[in-house]
């Protein structure tokens, strides 16, 4: 009995321990490594330990790319909530039924390929597109207005690409609130702000945490939105990685830079923790 | 309506419109004759022809499947299985293993692609369709570990118990009594698998190699370099196919929560 009992216990932790070591931890540890290489000029590592890559990121020009991804992510988070919340707050007067149809709703679009998404934006966005043409048409404006290819386009992008994973989290935060407190709080004389800001926000925080987690830090690495709705003028740190590994074949310091946004993201993960977020409530759906 | 109800509903529908209206564009659009997106000049489903004779774009279409296939598979396998273990038993350095698998939820994609670039560098694998579809299931596993954890944090022990008591070896236990109660998140554990494969860009940019572009990877750049409308085509089909497959297993479960009343 013992003898079978431990061939069953192998079967079912053999392969998640396999799984973690090989494919994440092996993995990032290497690139923790060839953050301490030094690059050669053609592309490869001499194996000798230095900072100098971590010293290169406060460079004043990586500086700049790091304070502009920052912003557009933190632009990006800020919208997603003032478009989560008073969606789910909405949502809560609808039936249950009803409810949840409109959040498979939300899904939908999700589920289609997001560069397809990002392309029906620029069909809208453009010089000649359909929200210029439309404005011009109707006599509003006179010369079309720059909606893409500048940080307006990358952050309607972002935004967009994004949003599901705010309100997913958000809406279900907001449906556990108990419809009594709200109630409570309206019959004693408090206002819409009142009541959002005393009541829904210290409820739900972790929900929103959540969602703020699951959106900024996509929005650091999504360098393809930047490239398409950005018109490749505007690099953020997603870029930047991607062209030290693929184009300027410095790798060392690519894996700096990884191995800085992967403590900036512990970082945010231990506040969600201590708001009191549940590690499995991450990007699921 | 009150004037409260009434900036609900408005609330509502502004924010469909805003989730909605680059899609149902691109769907008007596939059937415009003109090829630039501007005005419609006329229906016509020729574009849907030029895609029937698109061959890189459906070349990466089926590549896109058979990752996607092979990794929802796998991963939904060793992903249930983990989970399972996970919380079944105790091992050394479980606490380890438990921090590790949500590495790839949290941290963003490009530094998973670019540490698996390495690695598959260092051990000599060529890039293409294995090292894809190794990034894959890479990425896919946290996500039906948790889904499929999130179901076993609700099962009450008892009917395992019960099944033991009546006389059930253990892998009927397994086959007819746990597996069946833990499917709801084996099948949303799978589905999560699947979406987040189609769609994948960034982890698929590191590790895809000559000859094994995926459907996202080709459609970036076509975009890059000037799109043409059986692009819009195409994304019609998979929005068709999409809310079929929604539509059919809503229908599903609604008729299976009617069958058993709960």
């Amino acid at each position: 009995m013992k003898q079978k009992h431990s061939i069953e216990k192998y079967l079912f932790t053999v392969p998640v321990i396999i799984y973690s070591f090989l494919l994440i931890l092996l993995p990032l540890l290497y690139v923790l490594l060839i953050s301490f290489f030094k690059s050669d000029s053609y592309g490869g590592m001499i194996y000798t330990f230095t900072l100098s890559n971590y010293a290169e990121i406060f460079n004043i020009t990586y500086i700049r790319i790091f304070l502009k991804s920052i912003g557009i992510a933190l632009i990006t988070t800020v919208i997603c909530l003032f478009i989560a919340y008073p969606f789910a707050i909405s949502l809560m007067s609808k039936k249950e039924t009803t409810r949840n149809l409109l959040i498979k709703l939300v899904m939908v679009p999700f589920l289609m390929n997001s560069l397809i998404r990002t392309y029906g934006w620029i069909v809208l966005l453009r010089k000649n597109g359909i929200i210029n043409s439309a404005l011009i048409g109707t006599g509003i404006i006179n010369s079309p207005l720059s909606l893409m290819y500048n940080n307006l386009g990358i952050i309607i992008g972002m935004v967009y690409t994004l949003l599901p994973f705010m309100i997913l989290p958000v809406y279900s935060a907001v449906s556990k609130v108990d419809p009594n407190l709200v109630e409570a709080s309206y019959d004693l004389g408090a206002s819409k702000i009142k009541t959002f800001t005393k009541i829904y926000l210290p409820l739900t925080i972790s929900g929103a945490f959540n969602g703020s987690l699951m959106v900024f830090i996509p929005a650091i690495g999504y360098f393809f939105i930047t490239d398409i709705l950005g018109g490749g003028k505007i690099m953020i740190i997603g870029n930047l990685i991607k062209n030290q590994f693929l184009t300027a074949r410095n790798w060392p310091f690519g894996a700096a830079i990884s191995i800085f946004l992967i403590l900036m993201t512990l970082i945010l993960v231990k506040i969600y923790k201590q708001l009191g977020g549940k590690m499995d409530d991450l990007g699921g759906m | 309506m009150n004037k409260g109800k009434w900036i609900k509903n408005l609330t509502i529908i502004l924010t469909f419109i805003f989730l909605y209206a680059p899609i149902i564009i691109l769907v008007v659009y596939s059937f415009n004759q003109s090829k630039m997106n501007v005005v419609f000049t006329g229906f016509t489903f020729k574009w849907y022809k030029t895609l029937m004779h698109n061959t890189d774009l459906l070349e990466a279409f089926r590549n896109t499947l058979i990752i996607a296939g092979v990794s929802t598979v796998t991963s939904t396998i060793i992903g249930t299985i983990s989970a399972l273990g996970l919380y079944k038993y105790n091992f050394p350095m479980k606490k380890l293993v438990n921090g590790l698998i949500y590495i790839p939820i949290v941290i963003p994609e490009i530094v998973l692609g670019i540490s698996l670039l390495s690695v598959y560098t260092i051990a000599n694998l060529q890039l293409g369709m294995p090292s894809l579809i190794i990034s894959h299931i890479a990425f896919s596993i946290p996500f039906v570990i948790t889904s499929v954890r999130s179901t076993l944090n609700l099962l009450p022990k008892e009917y395992e118990e019960a099944a033991y008591d009546l006389g059930a070896n253990k892998f009927n236990v397994f086959t007819k009594v746990t597996l069946p109660l833990i499917m709801p998140g084996v099948i949303s554990g799978a589905t999560l698998a699947l979406t987040l494969s189609m769609d994948d860009v960034v982890i698929s940019y590191f590790t895809a190699g000559p000859g094994s572009n995926t459907l996202p990877l080709q459609i970036y750049s076509i975009i890059k370099t000037g799109i043409t409308p059986d692009v819009n085509a195409l994304s019609t089909i998979m929005l068709v196919a999409t809310i079929i497959v929604l539509t059919t297993s809503a229908i599903y479960q609604s008729r299976k929560i009617a069958r058993r009343g709960y």
